[in-house]
């Protein structure tokens, strides 16, 4: 049956090799900064490392600077979540079924904060406050954080609104239910996982923005903010590879259950033969 | 008409009323459900953006260091200056070739994974793959300046297995080289390629599933060998997921200000020259200017990428 050996279900050894090397390229960076947390060394940037020790994560954990940073990322993430998931859930809705013309024009309006370099989204916003007097500082952050978030959020509910048969609705129509009744009862509950997975991807975009944040900031930390001064500092390069590390796990954790969460819609198999 | 009136004070059937109108006006319930996040959109975003190209026409005095609102084409005429539309032209070739870097190295990956895995397999390496995007952009770049310092890894292994000269070698080349790997244009690729790899490698996997088997099989049956399969069927059906990857590479570089700060040769890029303009200098109508280069070829990009059909790609 078997006449194309590239169909079957081994790959020649040079698309493993440029599979396999990618994905070590992909890793060496974190694996070092995994390693470096660990390093007894005062200046981590010899290689190998020297020794093994957990005390920089107690020197890094006395640090107040850090808690501070962490608790700001922590209560911006939470607001542009927040802000992401209503606004991103509201115009899935409005958008998935493609029901009038311009509608696409208006899903690209949506993925333009992101299609856009983010310079570009930074300066026009601290522009936009300066011109309006709003002083830089969480909300400002937040707005930013939300504007960019937005997509993550409409992406996913978007894919999971149009697996979702409209016959459903349909029927619960025909059993009574009204609109509202309708979406509560069955729309809702299918849109739950790929909400969360929404609001952990939107999270996780907020906590480690970086490039719109330095521009909305003012003279708030945030925790990439903070990484960023800390590189201008040799001195305290051990701190700043336990934090590194750190972020890494805190970040990496949700993620994959993001992807649990929505696997579903990844799967090409249930997506193509559907 | 009358029905559409939500404001009817009927208590206890308002709701159900209020449904019923929906329903029938499809479009009404389309753009009450549109209109918070249109004006989200619109006031802070598209505002903020159309405010920031608005200023880009303002007149900067060189000398009192003040903004005033007369309009001008000044700005625009100094990005062609030889030394602004330099900073262009370096900005959008590293932004090229780390288009093509990550295209090179994400190929085989995404289709590896699209083509030789199954199951649980092709789940864990999806994941693998994926889960660098999401690792702090910070970290990954503060990892490089680890991995690139003297002393770091890259010096050490290339001592290890006696390739230090051959490493000087590569740095001693023009435009590629530099004093060392972390002062380097090669070290500023390495870094930029690396961060955005994962941007050009989902897409293009998207693009790989979704090559029907059959199609591969009709080909091989009709006498194509892998390679010419590869090149004539697989290449050009999944040309629209490079395509979709290349907007995020090509416009991730183009607007990185960091990177450029952290690796490589002195001189701007322009992501660094709009905010040395906007911070230190405090000429926001020059900065202004230098956005519009990114927003304008991202803009030519989109258009041209839509034409490709990479939108379904993406």
């Amino acid at each position: 049956m078997r006449s194309d050996p590239g169909a079957g279900p081994r790959a020649s050894w040079p698309l493993r090799l440029a599979a396999w090397g990618g994905l070590g390229f992909l890793y060496t960076p974190i694996v070092l900064v995994a390693v470096y947390a660990f390093n007894t060394e005062e200046s981590a940037f010899r290689f190998p490392p020297r020794g093994f020790t957990l005390r920089w994560f107690a020197e890094a954990a006395a640090r107040s600077d850090l808690w501070s940073a962490v608790l700001l990322s922590m209560k911006v993430a939470a607001m542009s979540t927040l802000g992401a998931v209503v606004l991103g859930t509201l115009a899935a809705l409005a958008l998935a079924r493609r029901t009038f013309r311009g509608g696409d024009l208006i899903a690209m309006g949506f993925i333009l904060p992101i299609a856009l370099p983010g310079i570009v989204t930074g300066i026009a916003l601290s522009a936009a406050f300066r011109l309006s007097e709003i002083t830089p500082g969480f909300w400002t952050i937040a707005m930013g954080h939300t504007t960019f978030c937005i997509v993550v959020v409409y992406n996913n509910v978007v894919a999971r609104l149009r697996r979702l048969p409209p016959s459903l609705v349909e029927a619960a129509m025909d059993l009574g239910a009204d609109r509202f009744a309708a979406f509560r009862t069955v729309v809702l509950p299918q849109l739950g996982t790929a909400l969360l997975a929404g609001a952990i991807l939107a999270f996780g975009l907020s906590f480690d923005e970086i490039i719109v944040t330095t521009f909305t900031a003012g003279h708030d930390r945030t925790l990439p903010i903070w990484l960023l001064n800390q590189l201008g500092r040799p001195r305290d390069v051990p701190i700043t590879n336990v934090v590194a590390m750190a972020v890494m796990t805190i970040t990496a954790l949700p993620i994959v259950g993001a992807w649990w969460l929505t696997r579903s819609s990844h799967d090409p198999g249930g997506a193509v033969r559907g | 008409m009358s029905e559409t009136s939500p404001a009817r004070p009927a208590a206890p059937g308002l709701a159900s009323r209020l449904s019923t109108a929906l329903f029938h006006h499809r479009l009404l319930a389309v753009w009450l459900l549109l209109t918070p996040p249109l004006l989200w959109l619109g006031v802070v975003y598209l505002g903020s953006l159309l405010a920031l190209v608005w200023q880009s026409v303002y007149r900067f005095d060189d000398f009192s260091m003040v903004v005033t609102p007369d309009v001008t084409w000044a700005n625009y005429r100094a990005l062609f200056r030889a030394a602004n539309f330099d900073i262009v032209v370096r900005t959008l070739g590293m932004a090229a070739a780390v288009t093509l870097g990550t295209g090179l190295l994400g190929f085989p990956i995404a289709y590896y994974l699209a083509r030789y895995t199954r199951g649980a397999a092709k789940g864990a390496l999806y994941v693998s793959v994926m889960l660098p995007m999401w690792v702090s952009y910070i970290v990954k770049a503060y990892a490089w300046t680890l991995l690139l310092a003297q002393g770091g890894v890259i010096y050490w292994f290339a001592d290890l297995l006696g390739l230090r000269g051959l490493l000087e070698g590569v740095l001693a080349l023009p435009v590629i080289g530099g004093n060392s790997l972390a002062t380097s244009n090669l070290g500023r690729f390495l870094v930029l390629t690396y961060v955005w790899l994962p941007f050009m490698v989902l897409p293009i996997y998207a693009a790989v599933e979704r090559v029907p088997e059959s199609l591969l099989h009709a080909s091989a049956d009709l006498g194509a060998r892998p390679w010419q399969t590869f090149r004539t069927v697989i290449l050009p059906l999944t040309f629209p997921g490079v395509v979709a990857g290349s907007i995020f590479t090509f416009s991730l570089t183009l607007g990185d200000y960091i990177i450029p700060q952290l690796i490589g040769p002195p001189g701007y890029y322009i992501g660094t020259m709009v905010v040395a303009q906007q911070g230190t200098v405090g000429n926001l109508p020059m900065a202004a200017a230098f956005t519009a280069v990114p927003i304008v070829i991202i803009a030519v990009y989109l258009v041209l990428a839509r034409r490709l059909g990479a939108f379904d790609a993406l």
